[in-house]
């Protein structure tokens, strides 16, 4: 049987247990044997985007240290995938990021399949994170594993390639800035009408669903849920 | 009706640190809306008209390829640019920095008995700060494109590399026109024909009798010694044409290998900056020419911190900025805070990188506004990698104590598998109290950077990791 | 590294301690260790698909910046059409003169007697279709720079032969040391809400006849 380490990304780690459950899901039932390393922790974008260069290269080579032996490492972020793929070299001189590919990638360009066989009858509005799109090149690809979703309604979602204003430590250091483009991409989101609002990010997700649900309890608006889309494709009729 | 004018510059505070002077801007309603609407225009036109060229991926290889190599080559070049530039009859002159490029061009408009200058717009005078040399000097410099006429009337700054009046709009510049301009038509409307008629009518005469112009240049081509400057009002051809004295200040990295180069830059300049095909005008002088535009002609060479970026070897892919500003126009930040809040010439993400670099020490809030989304890299006609070099730029500047120690304790525990797995229970245990609600709405500092705007979820009751063991058990 | 200034700032030339040597030191310092510089691609066209109709082309760019475009030499008239005075440089050919206006030749005219006249009529050095763009290059038939620039309309006539694709075809038939003007329809501005608006400080008329 193919084996997989499974890198499940500090955010999802602390937070969102569901999203790395429905990438083992899917891998699964590909026919994947999905291994866990528990060593895991961080990928160590926070220290290397906010300028703390030898945190980031101990957290690189931690990572190489417990991923080293795998041939293929899946992630649910394409931010953590491009963490590993553009700045360990520059950081350790390591190449273990040409063998970490965030779950589209390896859904369509390793294991060749765009339909994993799933269902969700919901609207659903898709929100391509930067990281993603820009650093790794993810194009429209887990628009693709979507579109190819039993029952779905996917709904454009405007002004979709302008960034949600997280930018780790972004959000903390100019708020209010970051919070001037959050307040955009919540109308935007809420503008779709969708149920949910999907992405390839938690962290992204957790910035929008945090504005969203801000905007919510306040009665200032109505928004779609946020939703890793390792989440849709692991549902099933 | 007019209202009164009030410039932006002087509500943004220009020394403040990014987020202070960000947080004013962002407070400006019609800043905001004249920014959206303007960059959003461009925006638009920009990408219609990249898509038009199928090789405008491999146009941006080699222009990142010929600046790279010019960076590398650059004392040959600029030796070689000196040599043909002079035996066409013009004079060279080097300056170390701004009082030195300064003073060597209020010396060459005093020589040519003149005490006033025609100017093309030009963000080297700009970043020396040339026109408040002048004034100091008892010299007149006088803007003569359209923006940076408005900026000046309006006793304001440039908010924007290629448009520095981007902050108003119509509405707003036919005020500026009618208060502050001396002889603007009666009854202007703020039509943008009228308008430009009311600039072309206030700048007639001046063009036409002007002894001396000051201007920059676009590129300098080392093979043939020739300046060029790419425009679209026809006021740079009357600055570069008309009077008889001419000086130019270029900045180091503005050299070219060969004429032929431009057969790259002049297709991804005009395309990148205002969204056309080509612009409507472009000059290329060589020297003087008997007969044919000024006789005494004057290049200043201007280094003012050029060659402490060229040092950095990550850094450096910032001198390669051909100014377009397509950068600026789609980041989200610039965007919603225009140009002043960022307290330098150079705003927005390229100004993010290059004023930090040619001014170090100042300006080390610049690399941290931006969410490193990559949408600069996307659109840069010459491929700077904006984002890693913010990225680098985070990693060489000074770090705040208290963060210092934050980042460093999480260090500590994420390189440590047994005490992350212990910190991870100790939040889910500590967040208990909130499980039911599903969401905190107020944490301690910094926490609350993040709970202005934004609920945080709860850590769930039962971790990925648990499940995992209950799984494999 | 001496900060020592001989002369008068900024006087031209080299020498120790002078500004020129103390940043060409300076950039030597720079580079020291750089790795070297990459080659260079030249993966990008120069020119269009054969079988492009470039005087279409040219055609179709110069309307949409609002350029009025004639063909044939007998057009040269109705480009010139309500002009009374013209200028035009003194190689100017005779079978382009046509029409009633008076055809003034720049033999040292002035500012003023530039700014007297109606409209310029000139030819070009060579034309870029994908951009629509008139290059000038103070060559014959051309005139120096203030001929085309001081009056307030432009006639400019281009040879088919003198048409090419791309810009790159273009570029080897300028003289590169030569004063150049390349012309994108008439002056415009974006600076007003970045919307371009035709007619600022150059010729706010521009009229392009082209000979088949």
């Amino acid at each position: 049987m193919k084996r997989v380490a499974l890198f499940i990304t500090c955010v999802n780690d602390a937070l969102f247990p569901e999203t790395p459950k429905a990438v083992v899901a899917i891998l699964e039932r590909l026919g994947y044997e999905v291994d866990f390393p528990a060593a895991q922790t961080c990928c160590g974008q926070m220290h290397a985007n906010s300028g703390y260069k030898r945190d980031a290269a101990r957290l690189a080579r931690s990572f190489e240290q417990v991923f080293g032996g795998y041939d293929a490492i899946v992630t649910p972020s394409g931010s953590c995938a491009a963490m590993a793929r553009d700045q360990y070299p520059h950081l350790t001189g390591s190449a273990i990021g040409q063998r970490v590919h965030e779950l589209s990638e390896f859904l369509i360009d390793v294991a060749g399949v765009e339909d994993v066989g799933a269902h969700f009858p919901h609207t659903v509005t898709y929100h391509p994170t930067c990281h993603g799109t820009r650093a790794l090149g993810l194009g429209d690809k887990p628009l693709r594993l979507l579109r190819a979703v039993g029952g779905i309604e996917l709904v454009d979602l405007p002004a979709a390639d302008q960034c949600c204003g997280f930018g780790g430590t972004f959000a903390l250091k100019n708020a209010e800035v970051s919070s001037a483009m959050l307040a955009d991409k919540c109308a935007n989101a809420a503008a779709t009408g969708a149920e949910y609002l999907a992405a390839a990010d938690n962290s992204c997700l957790t910035h929008i669903g945090g504005g969203v649900n801000r905007l919510e309890r306040t009665g200032a608006a109505r928004g779609p849920r946020p939703i890793h889309y390792a989440e849709i494709l692991a549902s099933t009729a | 009706m007019s209202t009164d004018i009030v410039p932006a510059a002087s509500l943004i505070p220009a020394d403040a640190p990014f987020p202070k002077a960000a947080k004013v801007a962002l407070g400006m309603p019609q800043l905001r809306a004249n920014l959206a609407h303007a960059t959003g225009t461009i925006r638009g036109k920009r990408a219609k008209v990249a898509a038009e060229l199928d090789d405008w991926e491999q146009l941006r290889d080699t222009a990142a390829a010929i600046k790279a190599t010019v960076q590398r080559r650059l004392p040959e070049l600029a030796v070689e640019f000196e040599k043909h530039a002079t035996a066409a009859g013009a004079t060279v002159h080097w300056a170390r920095d701004a009082k030195e490029a300064n003073e060597i061009a209020a010396r060459l408009v005093r020589e040519a008995g003149a005490d006033e200058v025609v100017k093309v717009k030009s963000m080297a005078t700009q970043e020396i700060e040339l026109n408040e040399h002048f004034e100091a000097q008892g010299l007149k410099a006088f803007e003569t494109d359209l923006a940076e006429l408005i900026v000046q009337l309006a006793e304001d700054r440039p908010s924007h590399i290629l448009v520095p009046a981007i902050h108003y709009n119509r509405t707003q510049i036919r005020d500026i026109f009618d208060q502050r301009m001396g002889d603007a038509p009666a009854g202007l409307t703020d039509d943008p024909a009228a308008l430009a008629e009311a600039a072309r009518l206030h700048l007639r005469r001046r063009f036409l009798s002007a002894k001396v112009a000051v201007s920059g240049a676009n590129f300098a081509v080392a093979e043939t010694g020739s300046l060029v400057v790419v425009e679209s009002e026809g006021n740079g051809r009357m600055c570069l044409t008309m009077p008889e004295t001419l000086i130019s200040i270029v900045g180091i990295e503005k050299l070219l290998p060969s004429f032929a180069d431009l057969e790259v830059f002049m297709q991804l300049l005009p395309r990148s900056s205002t969204g056309e095909r080509m612009n409507p005008y472009t000059s290329v002088w060589t020297g003087a020419r008997e007969g044919d535009g000024p006789r005494d002609v004057h290049v200043i060479l201007l280094d003012n911190g050029r060659t402490t970026v060229l040092a950095d070897e990550t850094g450096r892919q910032a001198l390669s900025c051909i100014r377009c500003s397509a950068c600026l126009n789609v980041c989200p930040v610039y965007e919603r805070t225009g140009g002043h809040a960022y307290g330098h010439v150079y705003p927005g993400p390229i100004g993010a990188i290059l004023a930090p670099q040619l001014e170090p020490g100042r300006h080390d809030d610049l690399p941290y506004a931006s969410s490193l989304c990559g949408a600069c890299y996307e659109v840069c006609p010459v491929k700077i990698n904006i984002p890693e070099v913010l990225v680098h730029l985070r990693q060489q500047g000074p770090h705040e104590a208290g963060e210092r120690a934050a980042m460093g304790a999480a260090e500590a525990v994420m390189s440590r598998p047994r005490l992350w797995r212990a910190a991870l229970r100790a939040a889910r245990i500590g967040s208990m109290p909130w499980r039911r609600k599903g969401f905190l709405g107020r944490l301690p500092f910094p926490g609350s950077k993040w709970t202005v705007s934004r609920d945080l979820p709860v850590p769930p009751k039962e971790s990925f990791r648990d499940w995992w063991k209950e799984r494999e058990r | 590294m001496s900060a020592r200034r001989s002369g008068p700032a900024g006087a031209p030339g080299g020498g120790p301690g002078s500004a020129r040597d103390e940043i060409l030191a300076r950039m030597r310092t720079a580079l020291e260790g750089a790795s070297p510089a990459p080659a260079v691609p030249r993966e990008y066209r120069r020119a269009l698909d054969a079988g492009t109709d470039v005087v279409a082309m040219l055609v179709d760019r110069l309307v949409d910046y609002k350029a009025n475009v004639h063909r044939g030499a007998a057009a040269i008239e109705d480009a010139l059409a309500g002009a009374r005075r013209v200028a035009v440089p003194a190689d100017l050919p005779a079978e382009w003169r046509r029409g009633g206006a008076e055809f003034v030749e720049d033999r040292g005219l002035t500012v003023e007697e530039l700014d007297g006249v109606d409209a310029v009529l000139t030819g070009c050095a060579a034309a870029v279709a994908v951009s629509g763009t008139i290059m000038l290059d103070a060559g014959e038939v051309q005139g120096r720079r203030a001929l085309t620039l001081v009056p307030d309309h432009h006639v400019v006539v281009v040879r088919r032969d003198q048409i090419w694709g791309h810009l790159a075809e273009a570029l080897p038939h300028l003289d590169p040391r030569a004063p150049q003007t390349w012309i994108s329809g008439p002056s415009a501005t974006s600076d007003i809400e970045l919307q371009r608006v035709e007619g600022v400080h150059g010729p706010r008329r521009l009229d392009v006849v082209i000979l088949d």
